[in-house]
């Protein structure tokens, strides 16, 4: 059960490492000063769920410590799906990343809050509350934008149709799912997919945007195995580009 | 933003929200703070916005980012009524009508009293 639960955990920490890293780099550049100071709390909060993850990692189930799992483990150990590791492009993917991938989240998190696993139940209900803000700043930026001008609609539809199959990715199953599930540790991907769709439609609808079609073909899988999109390497490099200089270092 | 309090509207996660229509240009709102349930809520400053929605969503990482928050109010700057810089002289006399301060008899004697004992102190030290 312990690979079981080490899968889980990884997979949601190194998302959150790494789009917390991603949304880090609207820091100083944002559109406005209110939106700049926003989404980089908003990057700080998701490198707080990495960090706490893999504390329950490293103090329960035995793992290095948080910094030598973020900093020191190799591209192909990163368990993160590769829509966060997307560039932050223009501020309408940003948005619209942050709209698919936080709900997704919110859901997760709000499921966890009854895990049998206690640890990340308990780090589920903590956290939570901050997630529910994330989605409804990606909420009334996605219903603004869809509802703006020409541009802005076109915009955000475009963002959206572009990430739609790297979105779905979130959801790749690994191989102890079943596991999961019988242990009452998380109800599986197919299940919060599920309630991910029936979340947000009703906004995307509100918003006027079209939901893309799913193409099961298209669906970016891959990165719960290890293998990543061109992007993930560079970002390491850079994320780790201090600690590498002094590998030994103490901070 | 439906409430049972009339007098307040509440943001609401609800997807059903409908969005109000704007302009290209921002509009400022006056941000109030409230640290614990039931304390009054204090001004802290503005944020810029196109719509209430996005003005709370605003101000809860500009002036909800540190220390405790329990709820922030936001009001449209242009819905803020006050006086003309001009009328101060209104407030002028104000100050001195100490006798309207319920506290004020209090604490006059009390500083008397201490200020007395200083004055006495002195004396005899000289």
């Amino acid at each position: 059960m312990s690979n079981a639960l080490k899968d889980l955990l990884y997979k949601m920490a190194d998302d959150a490492l790494i789009i917390g890293h991603r949304n880090s780099e609207w820091t100083g550049i944002g559109p406005m000063l209110e939106e700049d100071l926003a989404f980089s709390s908003m990057a700080q909060d998701k490198i707080g769920h990495a960090q706490a993850l893999y504390k329950i990692l490293n103090e329960v189930l035995g793992e290095a410590d948080a910094d030598t799992l973020a900093f020191k483990r190799e591209e192909k150990q990163f368990k993160c799906c590769h829509f966060v590791e997307q560039p932050i492009g223009e501020y309408d993917f940003s948005i619209v990343r942050q709209f698919l991938f936080d709900h997704a989240e919110l859901i997760r998190y709000d499921i966890l809050t009854q895990s049998s696993f206690q640890p990340l139940a308990q780090l589920a209900k903590k956290v939570k509350g901050e997630i529910k803000y994330h989605v409804m700043h990606a909420d009334t930026f996605v219903k603004q934008l869809g509802n703006g001008t020409e541009e802005s609609k076109a915009r955000i539809q475009s963002s959206l149709n572009y990430a739609w199959h790297l979105a779905l990715g979130i959801f790749e199953k690994s191989e102890f799912e079943n596991d999961l599930i019988a242990e009452n540790i998380f109800v599986g991907e197919d299940e919060l997919k599920k309630r991910w769709l029936e979340k947000i439609i009703p906004v995307m609808e509100s918003a006027n945007l079209k939901v893309p079609a799913t193409d099961e073909i298209k669906i970016v899988y891959g990165g719960r195995k290890g293998f990543h999109s061109e992007y993930l390497k560079p970002l390491l490099d850079e994320m780790c580009e201090v600690v590498r200089t002094d590998i030994d270092a103490e901070w | 933003m439906n409430t049972l309090d009339p007098r307040i509207k509440r943001l609401s996660l609800d997807p059903s929200t409908e969005v109000e229509k704007t302009n290209s240009h921002l509009i400022t709102y006056e941000v109030f703070h409230q640290e614990k349930r039931g304390k009054h809520v204090t001004h802290v400053g503005i944020v810029h916005a196109s719509n209430p929605e996005m003005a709370l969503v605003m101000a809860k990482e500009v002036f909800g980012r540190r220390g405790k928050t329990t709820n922030l109010w936001v009001v449209k700057t242009s819905d803020v009524y006050t006086f003309g810089s001009d009328d101060e002289d209104m407030f002028e006399t104000t100050p001195e009508k100490t006798f309207r301060d319920p506290a004020y008899y209090k604490v006059r004697d009390r500083i008397e009293k201490f200020q007395n004992k200083q004055k006495f102190e002195h004396e005899q030290r000289t």
